[in-house]
């Protein structure tokens, strides 16, 4: 059986400020080395000054992981020499002398099978190392420590994945609930990093790092378990190594460094004493947690009637599910579902596109109101909202200029009809044995039509006119 | 014009009219010129203090807001930085390393209108208790250049002892200023750990060491902690303290206070005039109404090689940080891989510092951390556990600050082991968070002993209470430099 376990990265990048000092969370917007202070460089004499909010965050990524949460945590030293690390050693948590870092053992539903949560940890991010020049001869490595001490949050799963389709599934639950947590925007380059470990059933662990994005996570677990396989079959051993994955090519590489015999001395770090995040802090954090992505759903599906499919897709992601909450009624809520997950989802299916998008939640109720009062047909509303989309202007402003307004005018839509039933006589003849042919006949006076017909008035014309 | 006058009487003075701070000062840089030559208790020296005083000065005579300080000299020992002076924790490793920014004591200081003369010698990185690994070389006992001062803030006693400056700031790991304050004869005082901002305090030991006064008297202790203690928003670890007046009500005597001997630390080992005045010291307490009573302690049998373990841990990780790619001293990387660079970089640590750095890779490491450094905390929780049961019966504890007197330049500098014992009295108030103080109380052979006085944490002004009833007792002789 293929075993894989994911140790995942996914840096804070929506707080204010670095894990122990206040220059600024999101580095990547600063020249070389200017968002940098003597604390996340290191200084002598400088001293970490924790940041609450990021372990607040942290928690709350742990609960909604439905991970166990201690009474007090620590901070410790994890000691090794690198040039992207300012102090020589990274500050991080730790679980060998009892449960101390922010989340323990949790579980993920994902479909049917339930993925183990191994802990979820504090800690900071190093800086990063630029390598120029092209020959080993004349390269040069540059390090800007801009991103020194972004707050970091690592979460380490059991080896409970069998197949890459359930590592992507597990990221994409993932990726929603950091989303909808408002800590951590996936989408920004090095936001999400993650380790993989890949056994094939008669092989030995090996450990892949570097890998940048979760979209090459899945990518690079699909390679390692096809060299695998592909060694297995070929009965070569696999060995127990730790590969890198080349982003360029798209594959693994055996690293040749030893990290892992590195010893990291870890020992607790003096200069952050223990925090307390006792049940009445954890049930404040609780109390300002947004609603979670399942319980989103849930309530879309009984309160609203919503079909499960549907509550699903508009649950999972946060810009749409944010518009229907701030455009649906009571009395719209299904309609407001509707033009979201079968026009909007296709019209802004970019983050560029959403950055755009001139819509807003009244455009949205507008456009609801209007076909359910049946001053517009769906069609319309569909191209109403690529124009919204566009030019942020109002529904009736937009139904004026592109004259998407239904032809409810009874003499003008009898005209129509009166062509349809001469030009198809072969299908006004069929709807005396199969009644369903009506249907038929409907389609081709919105085509006539262009899609502006009242649906239900057509359809009442017609069976008057049969 | 009197050099040899304390704080408290340099502010009144100044305050009052009866003497400026620019002619106090400028006597004090010429004091330093004719002394340190032979003391080189100072690294380097401040060139405007003399301009700072008569701002000061100024000051004072337009009747504007002056600081309690009142342009009062003060040393700072060389591993707590000031902004724009050069910081070397007496290594070579840091020989050009220029502070930023302030600690947190240096900007209250500022605050207050101190004058820093000079920053002062050490052990390199504060490893140590004679100055004797000072890269810069040793300084001297003011009571005898032959002896050292003690360390590792050796340079703070001597500039305090020799009347170079009214008082100084030292830093406090195993005894660092309790140690030379005890060789030099002056006050030696480590707070309770947190009490006051270790930010600018480059670390060694951080989760055990204090910045800590070093004064003529105990009242001068009590004035300068006044300063520089409380909450630092720089520092995680600090502790608030309410704003404490530790001035107020100093002479509230010690009748009816319970004082624990401590059994370990006047046992095998301590010279025979340390422990008479420790006995005479006891019996003077006595005689203020106190009872005094033995009591053991039994780890602190222990306490030495825990210390060692914990401190040597610390410091390999502290000191890693100085492999001269950000700061340090002039060696170009070009041409080097980053692992031998470091290598070849981190060369300019001296023999001790390289000691411990060792030692701190080994006592921690996976199939040793066992043996050693979990070994060396658990030693930690159970003497805290045993000091706090003791605390529980006793309101104070004393015992000599040093079991020896201080001894000859270059008498022990090849037996680190030695060395290292010679804590064993001081170690425990590190160990377990508590404030220590150590008092001149007598001399022999004309060199000083001092004696200590521990207290409860947060009990600080407890303690100062009970040093400056005993400091009342004491008579002692001028310093012959």
């Amino acid at each position: 059986m293929t075993k894989i376990g994911l140790e995942i990265h996914c840096q804070l990048t929506k707080l204010e400020s670095k894990l122990f000092c206040s220059c600024k969370a999101n580095y990547r917007e600063f020249e070389p080395n200017t968002n940098i202070c003597s604390i996340c460089i290191g200084l002598p004499g400088s001293l970490p000054r924790l940041n609450q909010k990021a372990v607040e965050k942290a928690t709350m990524i742990a609960m909604e992981l439905n991970c166990s949460t201690p009474e007090k945590i620590a901070f410790f030293r994890k000691n090794y020499f690198y040039p992207d690390l300012p102090k020589n050693f990274q500050i991080t948590q730790l679980n060998v002398y009892g449960d101390t870092s922010v989340g323990g053992k949790g579980v993920v539903k994902v479909g049917e099978k339930k993925i183990g949560i191994t802990r979820i940890q504090l800690e900071e991010d190093p800086g990063r190392l630029i390598y120029e020049g092209t020959s080993e001869k004349n390269q040069i490595t540059l390090v800007d420590y801009n991103r020194a001490g972004t707050p970091l949050v690592e979460i380490v799963t059991e080896p409970d994945f069998e197949n890459p389709k359930e590592v992507r599934e597990f990221l994409n639950i993932l990726s929603n609930l950091l989303e909808n947590l408002e800590v951590s925007d996936p989408s920004l380059e090095g936001a999400m990093r993650a380790d993989a470990n890949v056994s094939i059933e008669g092989g030995k662990k090996v450990e892949i790092k570097n890998i940048g994005s979760f979209h090459d996570l899945e990518k690079a677990v699909h390679f390692e378990i096809t060299r695998q396989q592909s060694l297995h079959s070929r009965e070569i051993p696999i060995i127990q190594e730790t590969r890198h994955w080349d982003d360029k090519r798209k594959i693994t590489i055996s690293s040749r460094s030893k990290e892992e015999d590195l010893d990291y001395r870890y020992f607790l770090e003096g200069d952050i004493p223990w925090v307390r995040i006792g049940n009445e802090v954890k049930g404040k954090l609780k109390s300002e947690m947004p609603e979670s992505v399942n319980s989103k759903k849930h309530r879309y599906i009984s309160k609203y009637n919503i079909p499960t499919q549907v509550a699903e897709v508009l649950s999972t992601d946060k810009y749409f599910s944010d518009l229907f909450e701030n455009a649906h009624t009571k009395d719209n809520a299904k309609e407001i579902a509707n033009i979201i997950t079968t026009d909007l989802m296709g019209l802004v299916d970019t983050k560029e596109k959403r950055e755009f998008s001139k819509l807003n939640s009244m455009h949205l109720k507008e456009i609801a109101y209007a076909i359910q009062s049946g001053k517009i047909s769906r069609i319309s509303a569909k191209n109403a909202l690529s124009e919204i989309i566009k030019t942020g202007k109002n529904l009736s402003d937009i139904i004026n200029e592109l004259d998407l307004g239904n032809v409810s005018d009874e003499i003008e839509l009898s005209k129509v009809i009166e062509s349809v039933i001469s030009e198809e006589s072969k299908a006004v003849e069929q709807t005396k044995t199969n009644p369903q042919t009506i249907n038929y006949l409907v389609g081709k006076v919105m085509q006539k039509t262009k899609g502006k017909a009242d649906p239900k008035l057509t359809l009442d014309l017609l069976k008057k006119k049969l | 014009m009197n050099l040899k006058i304390s704080a408290l009487q340099f502010t009144k003075d100044v305050k009052s009219g009866n003497i400026s701070a620019e002619e106090f000062i400028s006597k004090t840089m010429e004091r330093i010129q004719n002394v340190d030559t032979i003391l080189h208790a100072f690294l380097s020296l401040n060139n405007n203090a003399v301009d700072q005083a008569r701002e000061i000065d100024k000051k004072i005579k337009n009747r504007e807001k002056v600081g309690q300080c009142f342009g009062m000299p003060v040393s700072i020992k060389d591993n707590i930085c000031v902004k724009d002076t050069k910081t070397t924790c007496a290594s070579k490793m840091l020989e050009n390393f220029i502070a930023p920014y302030d600690a947190t004591v240096i900007t209250k200081l500022k605050q207050q209108d101190a004058i820093f003369v000079g920053k002062v010698n050490l052990d390199e990185f504060a490893m140590g208790l004679s100055t004797e690994f000072s890269a810069y070389g040793p300084s001297k006992n003011p009571w005898n250049t032959g002896y050292v001062p003690g360390g590792s803030s050796g340079g703070s006693a001597v500039s305090v002892s020799a009347f170079e400056c009214v008082a100084s700031l030292g830093s406090d790991t195993g005894g660092s200023v309790r140690n030379p304050a005890s060789f030099c004869s002056t006050v030696g005082y480590k707070p309770t750990y947190g009490l006051i901002s270790r930010y600018g305090l480059i670390s060694y030991a951080n989760s055990i060491e204090q910045i800590g006064p070093l004064t003529r008297t105990v009242e001068d202790a009590a004035f300068m902690l006044n300063l520089i203690a409380g909450l630092d928003h720089n520092d995680d670890t600090t502790i608030n303290n309410n704003n404490e007046d530790y001035l107020k009500d100093i002479d509230s005597g010690i009748e009816g206070k319970k004082v624990g001997i401590i059994k370990e630390m006047i046992g095998e080992g301590i010279d025979p005039s340390v422990l008479s005045a420790t006995k005479d010291a006891i019996s003077k307490l006595e005689r203020l109404g106190a009872i005094c009573e033995e009591i053991s302690l039994d780890m602190v049998k222990y306490s030495v090689a825990a210390y060692y373990t914990i401190t040597a841990t610390e410091a390999g990780s502290n000191l890693a940080r100085y492999d001269n790619l950000r700061y340090g001293y002039d060696f170009p990387v070009e041409g080097y891989e980053f692992n031998s660079y470091i290598v070849k970089a981190r060369k300019k640590f001296g023999p001790e510092v390289t000691r411990r750095i060792i030692l701190g890779g080994f006592v921690p490491s996976a199939g040793h951390a066992g043996k050693y450094f979990l070994k060396a905390l658990k030693v930690k929780s159970k003497l805290t556990r045993q000091i706090n049961e003791a605390f529980k019966k006793f309101d104070l504890l004393i015992s000599p600050t040093v079991p020896i007197l201080p001894f000859k330049i270059g008498e022990k500098i090849n037996d680190p082991v030695a060395l290292f014992l010679i804590d064993i009295n001081t170690v425990t108030a590190n160990l377990t968070g508590k404030p220590a103080i150590s008092i001149p109380y007598s001399m022999s052979n004309g060199l000083p002993i001092g004696i200590q006085l521990i207290a409860n944490s947060m009990n600080d002004k407890l303690l100062l209470q009970a040093a400056y009833a005993l400091e009342k007792t004491v008579k002692l002789p001028e310093i012959p430099i």
